[in-house]
């Protein structure tokens, strides 16, 4: 097994300074926008975002949003996906939706974050964050509107993210040749 | 694992602790998604489930019917009044004919005990026990213990009392399973003659005093007097087992402690619980209901997810 380092830990907060910084360019006084952090991964990213825009003295309402039961795999695979906490304190209908994913691959997961989003009312306007794009590998017509970096991959590849917020040592991106 | 370890929710007795926890973190997930402006989730669009019932129900049918179709399932209904079965046709023949029209799961719901098992053997599809006579109310059992973890935050060292006809009763039954799996202390109580002979072997507690259950426990489970399954006088009137047996509000106000009421329903209102009682605080018993439905919705996903 092949491990190839994406990001390490400065680079991390570099990306992370700079996606914040667009997200201020973008909203400006961010009326009326929430993040939704997608369960299980997403979730963490979307805290440190959060965080940084405390930093940044911006205060965004935070959820955690979980699409397990509107996955299009149910059935296809062994066991069925274990779901995770949904947790909106705020309505979404007539807000400015920024979804939060660690990284970007076929795009299912994403299709099934809006539908399950939409089972909480109309948001005005959705937008997707993601640390890492895998470039050409998705299924579905969808693209990431912040994107921390840009990877090559093929099928046989993965991308690991470790982050301190989920029990590991260090902020580190990996990329690894399954075999 | 996210995966049970039978492919058919036959009873309690044959699922395994991994298992009712796995089902009740499942349920949570399914009780936010029934408190959302919109209920409905896709994940068993592309399933069919029969409900065959071949006897009276009120709650658990539609709490079945309403789990499935938050799940999206095609649902189809059957009972044995006004059916075929009353001309003769045997249960595989009704099951296997419902069976030819391209069905993935079974609720069933019999008067006999050891009929979905019988089932089980003979048909492809995954099944859920609904009640089988006097033997095992799987699902009941599994949301009266979500119901108790919600309330109490949990079950491991609780002491509940069973209280009532527990010779007649598959919720009395299954109860127990669940209850003493996960680690609960558990105590039936009720008149000599409506507590099954063998009932300490299975490791539960035995009171014949109302009032000394109420003190002992956490929970009070009260179930109803099943008339329609006594064949012979088990007691001298309803009105003495009131007397002795019924549960009222003042009862459990004198307690001086949180006890926690429950009942699966249907409710005979001054049998064994008073009306003021069944209304009071200390009673979960729509609780109870509104969980059923997720409770349902997890033991309907898990079992088609893994097929």
């Amino acid at each position: 097994m092949q491990k190839k380092l994406i990001l390490d830990s400065k680079q991390l907060d570099i990306t992370l300074s700079r996606l914040c910084q667009q997200l201020i360019e973008n909203h400006s006084d961010f009326k009326d926008c929430v993040l939704l952090g997608l369960q299980p991964r997403g979730i963490f990213l979307a805290e440190l975002i959060h965080h940084k825009l405390k930093s940044l003295k911006v205060n965004v309402p935070l959820g955690y949003l979980d699409a397990t039961f509107h996955r299009d795999d149910f059935r296809r695979r062994d066991t069925p996906a274990k779901a995770s906490e949904t947790r909106v304190p705020f309505a979404i209908e007539g807000k400015n939706v920024v979804l939060i994913d660690d990284v970007l691959f076929t795009g299912r997961t994403v299709r099934a974050a809006l539908d399950a989003m939409i089972s909480f009312g109309r948001p005005a306007k959705v937008e997707l964050l993601v640390l890492v794009d895998r470039k050409a590998t998705r299924d579905l017509p969808i693209a990431a509107d912040y994107v921390g970096k840009y990877v090559d991959t093929h099928d046989a590849q993965r991308v690991l993210v470790e982050l301190e917020a989920n029990g590991n040592k260090k902020n580190k991106i990996w990329l690894i040749n399954k075999e | 694992m996210s995966k049970l370890s039978q492919r058919h929710l036959l009873g309690i007795k044959d699922i395994t602790r991994q298992d009712i926890e796995l089902i009740f973190e499942t349920a949570d997930n399914f009780k936010d998604v029934i408190n959302r402006p919109i209920k409905k989730v896709p994940s068993l669009r592309d399933i069919t489930i029969a409900n065959v019932f071949f006897e009276n129900s009120t709650r658990t049918r539609l709490s079945f019917e309403l789990a499935e179709k938050r799940l999206s399932a095609d649902v189809i209904n059957f009972s044995s009044s006004g059916s075929s079965v009353k001309k003769g046709e045997t249960l595989l023949d009704t099951v296997n004919n419902i069976l030819a029209m391209k069905v993935d799961m079974v609720v069933m719901r019999h008067a006999s005990a050891g009929a979905p098992h019988f089932l089980a053997k003979h048909i492809k599809a995954n099944i859920i026990n609904a009640g089988d006579g006097t033997h095992e109310h799987p699902t009941q059992a599994l949301l009266d213990a979500f119901s108790i973890r919600e309330k109490l935050g949990g079950i491991e060292g609780k002491k509940i009392a069973i209280i009532g006809d527990i010779l007649h009763s598959r919720v009395a039954l299954s109860n127990i399973f669940a209850l003493k799996k996960l680690g609960a202390d558990v105590m039936v109580c009720g008149p000599p003659t409506l507590l099954p002979k063998f009932i300490s072997t299975l490791g539960v507690q035995i009171e014949f005093e109302v009032k000394k259950a109420l003190a002992w426990c956490d929970v009070a489970n009260v179930l109803r007097i099943q008339l329609e399954r006594q064949q012979l006088k088990y007691f001298p009137s309803l009105r003495e087992y009131s007397l002795y047996y019924g549960i009222s509000k003042k009862m459990l106000d004198d307690l001086k402690k949180n006890i926690v009421l429950m009942h699966p329903g249907p409710i005979n209102r001054g049998v064994e619980l008073t009306s003021d009682a069944a209304d009071s605080h200390h009673s979960i018993i729509l609780d109870q209901v509104q969980n059923g439905v997720a409770v349902r919705m997890a033991v309907l996903y898990l079992l088609a997810g893994a097929a």
